[in-house]
């Protein structure tokens, strides 16, 4: 693998939508809480569309339906522990 | 106001919940808040204006963080969707663009409230999702809870209203109807929402008649005026004449009567007016719907899915954690049977750290039994689980998406193992237990009878056999309206099904949607399915059905239907001659 993709890689994540009603409202919030601590920009991305995941307003305008794999990516190697932290939630169903 | 001989007027909406009643109409006007002016500011303004902004924001939280300390824990659904909005109103999308847009702008906080809340409910416009749809609704409610902070325009306080009424309003916030004082209000009505919004979810779960997405109530009715809400036909007759009136009290009287006696028969048993009897089983997918499942009379549990416990973990789930999950809903439900269906999941849905792949189609792809067979220690582990619950009250093992004699066979082969093992490690088990498999593939009813031979019953699971013998996916809008349990390619599969059963000597189930919906109940017992499970609130409404109906009359029903070539034909053929046992399912 060379440097460059190796290097996205640590900043993204591919998660998938476990829970039974896809992202609404509550996982989104708890995303968006997360997100909160970043010192940089988050993001959720599916399919070509992106959506800043500080926002709920905006992770919901992607209507993420269960069974959906999406990304998850920061733009700072400061944000890791964040990227780890949202990945883990959503692939645990967010405890629902 | 009301005027004497002012003409009846009937507004077509969409039911939120079922029922009827007939009132005077109270309105919950907001239109105050909908003038919103809008000038300029200078540099200092601006900042005058982000300050007045965040405390309007701050004032409309705090007083939404009241309302959700006031409320009870009965209110648990309202709950979870106030806290919902109480993340919104720091939302990024909101807050931090308000605040930039008066900065850019130099506009006032109204205005740039206004314009960035509407912003941000059109990225919902093209959204298909109901649920998901609805969310807009949340912003504009937030934004007008904001909004009545900056303009100092005043809420009405409906917990003021001292009559019982009709409440429309153009929208009610999840904050407004939890403030509602249940006995003063006899039905709602609104111009907005839908089906999955916050006023219809609440209006039945308060057994409330409601009729939303009207478009333009506030505007028709006026204070005081009567009006009938119909929330089964989704209707609403502002100054009925005196016949309307007098129809619709029949029909709410009937409509009530029919609710009462749903309660009361739903421990009675399924037995038609000739008197065949029927068993009602329900479909479970947690141990808690046992009690649902209890309270509305099931003789059993038709389908216990099992995926849940895959979901959550990290690994795979450890035989003992199967076990004792299992066992408690065998208990519980101890003598009456528990049909534990084995996992039924996509590969993809297990947690990816446990099994990554990616299918073009999933539906087609590996799944259920094929991933159990592929899987055969995840498949053995679930097997041992099961085996050993069902010595602690009566189990039937249920195998989904059988497509040929051969899985079945290696099915078998893997049982065999696990009573093996549980042997040697000398474990408390039963192995004498009826094994079956869902009929939901169209090669599995094709090859039924032989399929029979290696199983004692067939549970037919109706939405994917709609699904792939229609070759349509019904979440997919384009070509969800082929999804028709009523097809006449649907009942001739499900009677092909039923009649290598009956060849066989075997016994036959259905556990899918179809079995729930009143509607096709005549064709299912002229088909001779004799055995239905379904959600557990679907049971009294099938259940007096089937107590209303005549089981020679159906057959009759079902020969009828054989002999018509479209789900629609034999959709309005039942509505015509159950009309008066479907009206109040809300299915007229």
């Amino acid at each position: 693998m060379d440097n460059a993709l190796e290097e996205k890689n640590l900043y993204a994540r591919r998660v998938t939508i476990s829970n039974s009603l896809g992202m609404h409202a509550r996982p989104a919030a708890k995303i968006a809480e997360i997100a909160g601590d970043a010192v940089h920009n988050v993001w959720i991305a599916r399919e070509g569309s992106k959506a800043d995941a500080q926002s709920v307003i905006d992770i919901l305008s992607l209507c993420i339906t269960a069974g959906t794999t999406v990304t998850v990516e920061i733009e700072n190697s400061n944000d890791k522990e964040i990227l780890e932290k949202i990945s883990a939630l959503i692939e645990s169903g967010f405890g629902e | 106001m009301e005027s004497t001989g002012s003409e009846q007027t009937v507004i077509k909406g969409i039911g939120g919940s079922p029922g009827i009643c007939i009132g005077k109409a109270y309105i919950v006007d907001r239109e105050g808040v909908d003038v919103i002016k809008r000038y300029k500011v200078d540099e200092a303004g601006a900042a005058q204006e982000i300050n007045r902004f965040k405390n309007a924001v701050e004032k409309a939280r705090q007083e939404h963080a009241a309302v959700i300390e006031s409320l009870d824990d009965e209110f648990g659904s309202e709950l979870n969707i106030l806290e919902a909005h109480m993340v919104l109103y720091k939302d990024k999308m909101i807050y931090e663009k308000t605040v930039d847009t008066i900065n850019n702008e130099k506009i006032n906080a109204e205005w740039a409230l206004k314009k960035v809340s509407r912003q941000a409910r059109l990225r919902f416009k093209d959204v298909d999702d109901p649920y998901l749809k609805s969310r807009a609704d949340d912003i504009s409610q937030v934004a007008e809870k904001v909004m009545s902070h900056l303009t100092g325009v005043q809420d009405i306080r409906i917990s003021e209203i001292n009559k019982r009424v009709v409440l429309v309003a153009h929208d009610l916030s999840p904050a407004d109807t939890s403030q509602i004082q249940l006995e003063r209000v006899q039905g709602f009505v609104t111009d907005r929402g839908g089906k999955d919004s916050h006023t219809s979810i609440i209006a039945k779960s308060l057994r409330i008649p409601s009729v939303v997405g009207l478009g333009k109530a506030t505007s028709c009715v006026a204070n005081d005026d009567l009006i009938i809400v119909d929330g089964t036909g989704g209707r609403v007759i502002i100054n009925p004449d005196e016949e309307t009136l007098f129809q619709y009290e029949e029909r709410k009287v009937s409509f009530e009567r029919y609710h009462a006696g749903l309660e009361r028969s739903s421990y009675l048993p399924a037995v038609t007016l000739d008197g065949e009897k029927y068993s009602l089983l329900s479909n479970i997918e947690l141990v808690e719907e046992v009690v649902a499942a209890k309270d509305n009379g099931a003789e059993g549990i038709g389908l216990f899915r099992t995926e849940f416990l895959y979901l959550d973990l990290k690994r795979f789930p450890t035989e003992e954690e199967l076990f004792i999950k299992y066992r408690e809903v065998v208990e519980l439900m101890a003598p009456a049977p528990v049909t534990i269906r084995t996992l039924d999941i996509n590969g993809d849905k297990v947690n990816p750290s446990l099994y990554s792949m990616e299918e073009a189609n999933p539906a087609l792809g590996l799944r259920a039994v094929r991933f159990c067979l592929k899987n055969p220690q995840v498949f053995l582990t679930q097997i041992k689980a099961i085996l050993r619950a069902a010595s602690s009250g009566n189990v039937k093992l249920l195998i989904p998406m059988i497509s040929c004699v051969s899985e079945i066979v290696e099915v078998r082969k893997i049982i065999d193992q696990a009573v093996n093992e549980l042997e040697t490690e000398q474990k408390e088990f039963n192995r004498d237990i009826p094994l079956g498999i869902m009929i939901e593939v169209p090669s599995a009813v094709i090859m039924a009878e032989s399929l029979a031979e290696h199983v004692d019953f067939f549970s037919i699971g109706t939405n994917d056999l709609i699904q792939y013998s229609m070759a349509i996916d019904r979440r997919n809008r384009q070509v969800a309206h082929l999804y028709q349990p009523l097809e006449p390619a649907v009942i001739k599969m499900i009677r092909m099904t039923r009649e290598a059963a009956d060849k066989k000597g075997i016994k036959i189930t259905m556990c899918g949607e179809m079995a729930g919906e009143p509607v096709n109940i005549p064709i299912l017992m002229g088909l001779g399915i004799r055995e239905l499970s379904m959600n557990p609130g679907s049971i009294p409404a099938v259940k007096h059905m089937i107590r209303n109906l005549d089981a020679k009359e159906t057959k009759k029903d079902f020969e009828k239907a054989a002999t018509m070539s479209s789900a629609r034909e034999i959709h309005q053929m039942l509505h015509e001659k159950y009309k008066e046992l479907l009206f109040f399912n809300g299915q007229e």
